[in-house]
């Protein structure tokens, strides 16, 4: 019987060309505050954010299965934990991004606890609800300013140029970690058991695969990452309020970034990220019709592309920037 | 308000929320799907009325016999044009696009009627009340929401358990495959389903417009009660919907009545509590549809 070679890849040569592009544009990115404007700045910080929840959402909805609506919850949570910490506790308000993604990811497993009764639509609806149930909570805390809100007052010592390099500075540093993070992570081997429950839940409970482990661990870092994020964006915003930190926009936002840039790949929220941000840009004085658009952009997406507009691209061209399957290649000569 | 007074008040308002979780457990229990935008549809049914009872003048139950079909309409379009098309493509297409929606219909309402609050006047009803003598009394447009919600649910019922169609209806919930394989064409009965649903949240989001004042963003809360309402009283219990909208609403006025701001979150617990304790709900049939 002839065996032909065969190898198994796992780079592609679009993935080299990122990696080649990244590790030129980081430096750029790193010394930004060095050449650019503080408004640039503060822009990128929000891309940032938006580009994190992205990956975040994505991990969920499109490696998990898990429909979350309710991940506003852990933005409010993320940013109150960063107020409570820097303001309350005099922990270094920097220090207190990471800390804040802890505090969300230790809300989010008694949390989880609650809405993994819930399996699909119901999942959806559920997370929404519990996350109304936060809002509600944070609004009726005196101590927490109830429906007004408070202001972070930690980092008023510091020059306005040092908290927003730092800001900028974490901000990027969250992204990469992000980025990085979930790169590994769906290389190594439990994200081949985390597709393959997205694929089937029933075929890969019976290879092995922890089909709840599995979920609860992915729903926990979400909460992380969502939470962290939530830190960063008040750290940058300074004024927080539980109709604004709770907010479904946040979620609506971040789920059309996906949906538009192509659900289930790690470039899919880049792109959707950068659309999100130049419609918003072009939309600026057209008030709430930038949101009308964008979810008609979305709706149309899912009903034509439900692969999104990188899907389209890896479609049409085959590439693949952050490849995380593996492919079989077998070379045409058979061996005897 | 005595003790009394804030239960009555309550169990009523559970009238209203059942009208609004009638429809949301109906499409469930069909198409397995969770129409986000269901509260979205019922407020903007709420502002279609106060279009028509403010600019031309019509009699509130006029507005409700035009805004019903109307909502109806829309709810067949949409399963026809747009959710049957993400037909067996598992459940996140369906939940994205009525997500979508829910965003959509939110804003074009803020960009049509502003974000400012809206009530419907229906001249004297919303007002007029009942004594039930002891000091207790119920408002007249309380009782006849809880009476129409009753209502719908018999005629629900009735439709769905001594119909042709409603035995179609039930086939459908237990084994799509089987029962299109026997000839039953469940897009046309999934945009019946939908033109159902929105007819049925069509009255309860005009009802709620009576009751209390509206804005464009009142949408997803009463996604969320309806949800509630669902869940407390048991998934496809259609009579259940009427217990857990009832539990909630006691819950929401005796919250409120503790704390001003704990009414909406006291309901929310409650519903928390009951999912901790009872996660199949208080009335969890078997069959999804009865």
């Amino acid at each position: 019987m002839a065996t032909h070679a065969y190898r198994v890849q796992r780079t592609t040569h679009a993935s080299r060309v990122g990696l080649g592009v990244a590790i030129l544009a980081l430096p750029a990115l790193i010394t930004l505050p060095a050449w650019g404007d503080p408004a640039s700045m503060r822009r990128l910080v929000e891309f940032i954010a938006l580009l994190v929840l992205a990956q975040m959402w994505n991990l969920l909805a499109g490696y998990a299965g898990l429909l979350s609506i309710g991940q506003q919850a852990y933005v409010g949570l993320g940013g109150y934990a960063l107020i409570v910490l820097a303001d309350d506790l005099g922990v270094d308000p920097f220090l207190s991004v990471p800390l804040a993604g802890l505090i969300a990811m230790a809300i989010a497993l008694p949390t989880a606890a609650l809405v993994f009764r819930f399996q699909g639509g119901y999942f959806a609806v559920g997370t929404w609800a519990v996350a109304e149930v936060f809002r509600l909570l944070v609004a009726n805390t005196g101590a927490l300013g109830r429906g007004t809100g408070r202001t972070l007052k930690a980092v008023f010592p510091l020059a306005r140029e040092t908290r927003e390099l730092v800001t900028y500075d974490i901000a990027l540093a969250l992204a990469v970690a992000a980025l990085v993070g979930i790169y590994a992570f769906l290389r190594a081997r439990f994200g081949l058991g985390l597709m393959a429950v997205r694929d089937s839940e029933a075929a890969s409970q019976t290879l092995g695969v922890d089909v709840f482990r599995t979920k609860l661990i992915v729903y926990l870092l979400a909460a992380f990452g969502t939470g962290a994020t939530g830190a960063v964006i008040y750290l940058n915003l300074l004024r927080i309020s539980p109709d604004a930190a709770f907010s479904i926009n946040w979620t609506a936002s971040t789920i059309f970034i996906v949906v538009i840039g192509g659900i289930g790949t790690l470039e899919g929220p880049l792109v959707g990220a950068v659309v999100f941000f130049v419609l918003r840009e072009l939309l600026a004085d057209y008030g709430a019709w930038y949101m009308i658009l964008l979810g008609a952009l979305a709706v149309s997406v899912m009903l034509a592309y439900p692969q999104g507009l990188w899907g389209l691209i890896a479609e049409r061209w085959d590439v693949h920037v952050f490849p995380v399957q593996r492919r079989l290649r077998i070379d045409d000569a058979p061996r005897p | 308000m005595g003790w009394l007074d804030t239960i009555v008040q309550g169990l009523l308002l559970g009238g209203l929320y059942a009208l609004f979780a009638t429809g949301l457990s109906l499409i469930f229990g069909v198409m397995r799907i969770v129409n986000l935008a269901h509260g979205d549809f019922s407020i903007l049914a709420a502002f279609l009325a106060v279009v028509l009872v403010d600019a031309l003048a019509l009699h509130w139950l006029l507005a409700l016999a035009l805004v019903v079909p109307l909502m109806a309409l829309l709810g067949y379009l949409l399963q026809r044009l747009v959710l049957n098309r993400l037909l067996g493509r598992g459940i996140l297409p369906p939940i994205l696009v009525t997500f979508g929606l829910s965003i959509i219909i939110q804003n074009a309402l803020l960009e049509t009627f502003s974000a400012d609050s809206r009530r419907l006047n229906p001249g004297g009803i919303d007002t007029a009340s009942l004594a039930l003598g002891g000091g207790l009394a119920v408002g007249w447009f309380s009782l006849i929401t809880l009476l129409v919600a009753v209502l719908v649910l018999t005629g629900l019922q009735l439709f769905i358990g001594r119909t042709r169609r409603g035995r179609a209806f039930r086939a459908t919930a237990d084994d799509q495959a089987t029962a299109a394989l026997m000839g039953i064409d469940d897009r046309g009965l999934y945009a019946l389903a939908m033109a159902l649903s929105l007819g049925i949240v069509a009255v309860a989001g005009v009802f709620l417009g009576i009751r209390t004042t509206f804005a464009f963003s009142s949408g997803p809360d009463r996604l969320l009660f309806a949800f509630e309402a669902v869940i407390i009283g048991g998934l496809g219990s259609l009579w259940g919907t009427l217990v857990g909208g009832a539990i909630l609403g006691v819950a929401q006025t005796v919250g409120a009545k503790l704390s001003p701001g704990w009414g909406i979150l006291t309901g929310h617990l409650v519903f928390l509590g009951v999912l901790l304790i009872r996660p199949q709900g208080l009335f969890a049939r078997q069959r999804r549809l009865d």
